[in-house]
């Protein structure tokens, strides 16, 4: 994790709106963010709030609907550099889609056709992009279904998807995303639908497939227990922006944003007994209204006046870690992070020392 | 499948036996006997009745006819054209039903299935107007406003294809009841298989298809065409039997001589034998489709075919 490592992915001002018969959608407003060789990179928060499109925009799936106001999707090749969004689909699909970058997603009981074999989609994907015959085609399934832990890859190659359970099917998508030795892979919430036995499986599963090939993933998660476990940056993303991003010490440690405070206040603990789960108040703002001022200035008990009348820009806290909120500003009055969150933060640090103890 | 299929048969026997009761005791309450002529004496009804095996009891009635329908007869019509066997009846007027049945449900479907198919992959102005016009206009207007507008251009003012059936030119007479019984199919088929295939084109799987790189021919070809014609299969079996059956207001109009004549006629003439004949073959034929479909449901679908989990 440094940035030293290459470019591979760097989305620059992306700004998407969804036509919608009573008005449009301003579903992204402003998302920046890069993504490096080896890196993970995981976007964490509410549902709506813009991470499962941007990925869609991304893999150049968006719907008919959505239309791109503006904004950079550059893909860093070897030696090349390629604004994706400048390409026709059929080109991203061709030479992008599945070979360089591919997408995992939520749900693996609807990401499989059910009508085709597993081994007939290994195989018609691996022949997508590369001139292999079937023979080859279908040792290389083999081998892809083995590598995602998968016992009896021969009969699985017969069988369809609905025989399987959901975290076998979640293996074959996998599989399937690793067939054309991707550079990068978008894991749109890849264990959301899965039991909690097999979720952390599956992490583990995708963990050590990114180490072993050395690929880089943009995460898309809720689960901040994921996030601390695997990513090395995090973007929190908030009504269609990033409003904190930084390592993920910056963010688990040092976070700045009154959103990140909330989040992280509203994770779970096994040692806290006492009191309620506490939860952010208030709802997401309506996205089909303009926004004036700070998006989360309503439900944010640290809002200041010039939240509701301003946009707060991204302050640097440190050369990795920026956070969108007037509470940076020289002039803010200092306000900090709840006790609660602060007293949790540093159980986490205590804990994570013991671990790294642990495992030396 | 085979166990499947041998239920399916037992379930379906059974079906028939009940709707054939049903059909005999509705027709006993039904006023008036197919020998309601006032030239008749009261003696000459009751020589007649037993005669036909109709003073006895209903039961026995019942029973007598399965036992002389599963040696394929079918009784006679009574006052139609008395005494003629219905089967005779039936092999004069079924063959033309069924053929033009089965020419408008080909012709139907398949142009249905390439408008809905094309309106959805292309999603182009044109197509979605053309789309839109013919499936509103099939769908709103009934056949015989159809076969009235064919008749007049294609029948009288440009005289290419004959008005009425004519038995010197069965192929061509044929062509005017087949277009106007078709159009309704197309709609229908068109706007089923647009919206299944664009809700499977929707689908997360199409999506993380697209996702690999795939083609744009092999994701129609093996994802999305495969998985929108499973619900439209089911809608072609169900128009099937209608077309089958006949359609009365065409038959009528273009005076074809097929079973939707008959069968009116014989509800007219409370002829009895005729009206339970052909009740009980549109009701076998349902059933038989249905089966059909079930078993091409199996070979299309591995969830049906493998006693699926799902």
């Amino acid at each position: 994790m440094s940035d030293d490592n290459r470019l591979v992915i760097e989305v620059k001002d992306l700004d998407i709106s969804f036509r919608m018969p009573t008005g449009d959608i301003h579903a992204i407003r402003g998302v920046d963010f890069e993504l490096r060789e080896n890196e993970v990179l995981a976007l964490v928060g509410e549902s709506g709030c813009g991470k499962s499109i941007t990925a869609k925009t991304i893999m150049g799936i968006l719907p008919e609907n959505a239309v791109i106001n503006s904004g950079k999707v550059i893909y860093h090749g070897k030696d090349v550099e390629i604004d994706l969004l400048g390409k026709k689909s059929s080109w991203r699909r061709k030479n992008i889609n599945g070979s360089k970058i591919a997408m995992v997603f939520q749900d693996p009981m609807t990401s499989l056709n059910p009508t085709m074999t597993i081994g007939a989609q290994l195989i018609t994907s691996i022949r997508s992009h590369k001139h292999s015959d079937r023979r080859e085609a279908y040792s290389r399934s083999l081998e892809l279904m083995r590598e995602v832990g998968i016992t009896d890859p021969e009969r699985t190659m017969r069988q369809y998807p609905h025989q399987l359970s959901g975290g076998m099917r979640q293996r074959i998508v996998i599989a399937i995303a690793l067939s054309c030795d991707p550079e990068i892979i978008i894991c749109d919430e890849p264990t959301t639908a899965l039991d909690v036995t097999i979720q952390n499986r599956i992490i583990e599963l995708l963990e050590n497939i990114r180490r072993a090939r050395g690929i880089s993933v943009i995460f898309i998660t809720h689960n901040l227990g994921v996030v601390a476990k695997i990513a090395d940056y995090v973007g929190v993303m908030y009504a269609g922006k990033i409003v904190e991003y930084g390592t993920v010490f910056d963010i688990f440690y040092d976070p700045r944003h009154p959103y990140t405070w909330g989040l992280l206040s509203a994770v779970p603990e096994l040692s806290d007994d006492k009191g309620e789960l506490y939860s952010i108040p208030g709802t997401p703002p309506n996205l089909a209204k303009e926004i004036v001022g700070d998006a989360f200035a309503p439900r944010n008990p640290y809002a200041l006046a010039v939240d509701f009348k301003a946009e707060p820009p991204l302050f640097h806290v440190s050369g990795s870690h920026f956070a969108a909120t007037w509470l940076l500003d020289v002039r803010a009055p200092e306000v900090k992070m709840p006790d609660a969150l602060r007293e949790r933060i540093n159980r986490m640090k205590q804990e994570g020392r013991e671990y790294v103890n642990e495992s030396e | 499948m085979l166990k499947y299929i041998g239920k399916r048969l037992l379930i379906s026997v059974i079906t028939l036996l009940v709707i054939l009761l049903i059909l005999f005791l509705l027709l006993q309450l039904m006023p008036g006997s197919p020998f309601n002529d006032e030239k008749l004496s009261p003696e000459q009804v009751a020589q007649l009745k037993e005669k036909y095996g109709l003073d006895r009891p209903v039961i026995e009635q019942f029973f007598r006819y399965i036992v002389n329908m599963l040696r394929g007869d079918l009784g006679v019509s009574y006052s139609l054209s008395a005494n003629t066997p219905i089967t005779e009846l039936l092999v004069n007027r079924f063959p033309i039903t069924v053929q033009i049945g089965l020419a408008s449900m080909i012709v139907g479907t398949f142009s249905g299935l390439v408008l809905g198919f094309l309106t959805a992959f292309f999603r182009n102005k044109v197509l979605n107007f053309i789309y839109g016009l013919f499936t509103l206009l099939g769908i709103a207007v009934p056949s015989y406003i159809f076969a009235m507008f064919f008749s007049y251009f294609l029948g009288y003012r440009v005289d290419m294809l004959p008005l009425l059936y004519d038995f010197r030119t069965p192929i061509l007479s044929t062509v005017m009841p087949i277009m106007a019984m078709s159009f309704g199919v197309m709609s229908v088929i068109a706007r089923f298989a647009k919206a299944e295939a664009s809700d499977v084109m929707k689908s997360d799987y199409v999506l993380f298809a697209k996702c690999q790189g795939l083609p744009n021919g092999t994701v129609i070809m093996k994802y999305v065409l495969k998985n929108s014609l499973m619900p439209v299969i089911t809608v072609v079996a169900s128009l099937l039997v209608s077309l089958l059956t006949g359609s009365l207001v065409i038959e009528r109009m273009f005076s074809v001589p097929g079973v939707g004549g008959l069968l009116t006629s014989a509800i007219d003439s409370n002829d009895y034998s005729v009206v339970i004949a052909l009740s009980f073959i549109y009701s076998a034929l349902y059933i038989v489709v249905m089966l059909l479909l079930d078993i091409l449901y199996c070979i299309i679908d591995p969830r049906v075919r493998l006693g699926g989990r799902d």
